[in-house]
């Protein structure tokens, strides 16, 4: 268990919002969308052979979850170790295909403290921006991380 | 093929219809593969036990990958995803159904873009709502 001595100072709250990660790349793999696809047991074809609606092979939604360890770095040690995803909202400007390099940044949009039945928790809300070779924004992701 | 739906089809308060999913822990190796979300609660039973957790669950980020898939898979081949959230309230595990359920919220048009919100939702066996969301699709017109 951990004491319930941690503090987010206003101080700390300023200093974190506002922190990018260093960006991420991923090339994109006609293999791993198909893999992918599969996993979420989803049979559209436009994750494996392509459609005429979209042009080609796409990638499925939340398909960039792929692209791991975008992470800010808070300006301060967190005493917690465990992690509860809270959830996401995923908005999307553009496909991303096969031969696509998607380049990821997360930025810590707010952090906040708080006391619920889990104990005392710090909860982030952190944008991740996924833009492709050509510098376009195709997705971003804003999802709350529960530390506690 | 599959079928279309257009923007004139829909209205609010009409349902999208029910799908029951199956997920297998040999869907969430997949998924751990596929994602490369190798936390172990989501496959050594043991390593989620000593967690607290009464079996393996299932990923938050495979359950948002399903509701993406439940309402493309709706909003059918010329259908585009725009938006979509979801919250993780409750644990959901394998081996047992898990259904996806949702409606028209909202029918509008933004300049020349036909969207439609969706609220949707995935119940387990006990019909709690562990994971709620919401969609936002453009969806094409009939006359073109």
């Amino acid at each position: 268990m951990t004491t319930n001595s941690f503090t987010l100072t206003d101080e700390m709250r300023e200093q974190s919002i506002g922190v990018e990660s260093e960006p991420v790349s991923m090339a994109i793999e006609q293999g791993h969308i198909a893999r992918f696809a599969e996993a979420i047991g989803d049979d559209n074809p436009a994750y494996t052979v392509g459609t005429p609606e979209t042009a080609g092979i796409i990638a499925p939604p939340t398909f960039l979850r792929a692209i791991r360890d975008i992470r800010p770095e808070l300006p301060f040690e967190i005493p917690f170790d465990r992690l509860l995803d809270g959830g996401s909202d995923w908005e999307y400007f553009g496909h991303v295909r096969p031969g696509d390099t998607i380049s990821a940044v997360a930025r810590v949009e707010d952090i906040r403290e708080r006391t619920g039945s889990i104990g005392q928790m710090l909860i982030a809300t952190i944008k991740i921006t996924y833009r492709n070779q050509h510098d376009a924004i195709v997705a971003t992701q804003t999802s709350t991380s529960i530390r506690y | 093929m599959a079928e279309q739906i257009y923007f004139e089809d829909v209205s609010e308060g009409m349902e999208l219809p029910v799908e029951v999913r199956n997920p297998t822990p040999r869907q969430l190796v997949q998924y751990a593969g596929a994602s490369g979300d190798f936390y172990e609660i989501h496959y050594d039973r043991n390593f989620a036990q000593n967690t607290g957790l009464k079996d393996i669950i299932i990923h938050g980020a495979l359950k948002n990958a399903m509701l993406g898939a439940y309402v493309t898979g709706w909003a059918g081949p010329a259908g585009e995803l725009r938006r979509l959230t979801v919250q993780y309230r409750g644990m959901d595990y394998p081996d047992e159904p898990i259904t996806a359920k949702g409606h028209v919220s909202r029918v509008y048009q933004e300049g020349s873009a036909n969207l439609v919100d969706c609220t949707i939702w995935l119940e387990n066996p006990d019909g709690q709502q562990t994971t709620p969301g919401t969609a936002t699709v453009h969806l094409p017109s009939r006359s073109g």
